[in-house]
């Protein structure tokens, strides 16, 4: 069936292009809309600690400088790269005044190559370790435009401008819903920064990396920039609502949205008669959670009947838990037929031990296909044909029996005709 | 008689049309080492690096990253996915796991295999292996089978010491599946195959619009049509032989020749 749609798709884009080849020969350059720029700040921590000479017997800032000089050799065209530091002009000792310290070194948009390493040449070790504020200076950086977003912070030590905890940050940064990940990179780092980083990794769903070595740093930053020229399909944020009545309709696609502990989310599709609704969901865990979770994604009528449903359960560390769904909606002899709005819940299980926020809420991933045609079957072998030896020995006396039946029908039959 | 005759020939000359075709028609995991196997893994369902079966993706990343990749399988399809974690010189024990989801993003089990296995401290590397359920064309819509469409493969630490996260490790993968056939054929098909997306995807076909898409990957010769399976062998044999063995019935109640008593004239 599929085979026979792609076939006569093929027909159709074949005489598509003939007809558009004949018509308008001038213009036979189709207008394709350009994958959006991937955006990518590199967020240096140039704090007094970055002197120490630990890395390969040089100084942790020559290796972030020789690492950055690589990277910027090695950055794809289309990406967008920007670089900001913290801690890098204020030398004095006032707390307030070094955890505002942090610059835009290098402007995000279309990279030249020679003045962004001129920038980074002149940066020295200078102050305080503002991680918190830089990555909201960071976040705003990065406004704007509908591609992949990435923030990759270097640091050696832990912020050291408390109450404001860059973790919070991170997570309230990635409850906007603008799909910014942040990953962060640790050099030589301590227990508590290691901690601290990680902790900013996975609250974007980024990634943590601690690094001993001069090449260990540029081989995994400039990985990280090419990974955000990967085209990747950017969600659409979306808010459920509690019950279905409230609940927003949504189209194929692919949504995102946050879920507080033990709450329900809500969303509506409407499948007409002979389509297939399709929905997974997964939510991540961007905070601490105790080792038992779960999610439930159930399809509910609008009378609250349920259809179908999608559940799983799992314990130990995990970034997602996700589980999905199918409704075939039958085809219908009536023509008048309308389309069934199906409601979506979605309900986790996650908890958290206290003293953890809950608001805003976990991340939650939403994938929505309403497909053609629904599947349908009658037999649980293919065309109800068999197959194996047993198939055929039945056959074959079956055969037997029915020509042994036949000879001696036709036998008696022809002694019949003889006696008469 | 002479019917029986005809239709037999008939049979015969069907089922060895028949015969080598089935041979040809059997899809198998073909291996394409073309040198272009991806050097990168993705870290969630939505950038998961696609490969290919047959293929050796490799990765490398930090112990802690959840990398994911996403292979296509097809009906009759045995998938075997098959990881090996390359750990750095000192570590304390770890535990690794791979999971594998299929297209609606559901957990998959493994038939047999070691998906989690503890790396003993300071182990250089650590293999793992999960050998799913055969993908069947169709199943209820309240079933969790294995059904076409995109698998996607999660590697991950799921235990481990706290100075130990962020190391750099990497990572091998490799996906082939063994072709189970006939015995895994059931009868429908789905429409579109568990491709995520796939909605997105044919809308977007119409706009000639270069866009991303979560998953574009299909296997070499397109997902089968589902209406093929060696079961038309083995029935249209089943007949010919059940044919055969008719007619051998038929004539041993005839015995050989004509009846002698019969006499000639009649």
């Amino acid at each position: 069936m599929i085979r026979r749609q792609r076939l006569a798709a093929g027909v159709c884009a074949l005489l598509a292009a003939l007809t558009a080849g004949l018509a308008v020969p001038s213009t036979a350059v189709a207008d394709e809309t350009e994958q959006p720029a991937p955006k990518v700040e590199l967020v240096l921590d140039v704090s007094g600690s970055m002197r120490a000479r630990d890395i390969d017997g040089g100084s942790r800032m020559a290796a972030a400088k020789q690492a950055f000089n690589e990277v910027l050799d090695a950055t794809p065209e289309e990406v967008q790269l920007g670089i900001r530091t913290l801690g890098a002009n204020y030398r004095g000792n006032d707390r307030i005044t070094g955890c505002k310290d942090t610059a835009q070194l290098y402007p995000v948009g279309p990279l030249n190559r020679t003045e962004a390493k001129t920038a980074v040449a002149t940066l020295a070790p200078t102050g305080w370790t503002p991680i918190g504020p830089a990555l909201q200076k960071a976040a705003a950086d990065l406004d704007g435009g509908d591609g992949t977003r990435r923030i990759v912070l270097i640091s050696d030590g832990e912020d050291t401008c408390q109450p404001l905890d860059p973790c919070e940050v991170a997570r309230e940064i990635a409850a906007k819903g603008i799909g910014l990940t942040i990953d962060t990179l640790g050099l030589v780092p301590d227990a508590k920064t290691r901690d601290q980083l990680s902790c900013i990794a996975d609250a974007t769903g980024g990634t943590y990396t601690d690094v001993r070595h001069k090449e260990e740093l540029s081989d995994r930053v400039g990985e990280l920039v090419d990974r955000a020229a990967d085209p990747v399909v950017t969600p659409v944020a979306t808010e459920g609502a509690a019950e279905c009545a409230k609940a927003p309709s949504l189209k194929s696609g692919l949504y995102t949205d946050r879920e507080e502990f033990g709450r329900q989310r809500w969303y509506k599709v409407d499948v007409d008669p002979g389509q297939e609704l399709r929905a997974s969901v997964s939510v991540a865990d961007d905070r601490a959670v105790n080792p038992d979770y779960g999610v439930l994604l159930r399809a509910v009528t609008v009378h609250g009947r349920e259809i179908v449903r999608g559940e799983a359960a799992g314990t130990g560390r995990t970034d997602v838990i996700s589980t999905g769904l199918r409704y075939p909606k039958p085809e219908s002899d009536d023509d008048t037929a309308t389309a069934e709005t199906v409601c979506l819940q979605v309900t986790n299980s996650f908890s958290a031990a206290a003293g953890v926020k809950t608001s805003p809420g976990l991340p939650l991933e939403l994938t929505v296909d309403v497909v053609d045609g629904p599947s349908k079957a009658g037999d649980v072998a293919s065309f109800g044909l068999g197959r194996g030896w047993w198939l055929l020995g039945a056959l074959v006396l079956a055969g037997f029996l029915a020509g042994l039946l036949w000879g001696w029908l036709s036998r008696w039959r022809v002694a019949v005709w003889r006696t008469n | 008689m002479r019917i029986t005759r005809v239709l037999s020939t008939a049979l015969l000359a069907l089922g060895l049309a028949a015969g080598p075709a089935a041979a040809d028609s059997s899809p198998s995991p073909s291996a394409t080492d073309d040198g272009k196997a991806p050097t990168r893994a993705g870290t969630s369902f939505r950038t998961a690096t696609e490969i290919e079966q047959g293929q050796q993706a490799t990765a490398s990343g930090s112990t802690g990253d959840y990398l994911y990749w996403s292979f296509p399988a097809d009906a009759g399809q045995r998938p075997t996915v098959k990881a090996t974690v390359k750990l750095p010189a000192t570590h304390g024990t770890q535990n690794w796991q791979i999971d594998v989801y299929d297209g609606l993003r559901r957990r998959q089990s493994c038939q047999y295999g070691a998906a989690t296995r503890t790396a003993a401290e300071g182990a250089s590397s650590v293999e793992l292996a999960c050998v799913l359920r055969t993908v069947r064309a169709w199943s209820e819509p309240w079933a969790n089978d294995p059904l076409p469409g995109t698998y996607y493969v999660r590697l991950t630490v799921v235990d481990l010491g706290a100075s130990d996260l962020g190391q750099p490790v990497s990572a091998e993968v490799r996906v082939d599946s063994k072709d189970i056939g006939g015995a895994a054929a059931v009868d429908g098909s789905l429409a579109e195959p568990l491709v995520p997306g796939v909605a997105v995807k044919s809308q977007a076909k119409e706009d000639d619009a270069k866009t991303a898409v979560l998953s574009s990957l299909e296997p070499d010769d397109g997902w089968s049509s589902g209406w093929w399976s060696d079961r038309w062998v083995w029935t249209a044999i089943g007949g010919m032989l059940a044919a055969l063995a008719g007619i051998g019935g038929y004539a041993l109640t005839r015995g050989s020749g004509r009846p002698s008593r019969v006499p000639s004239n009649v």
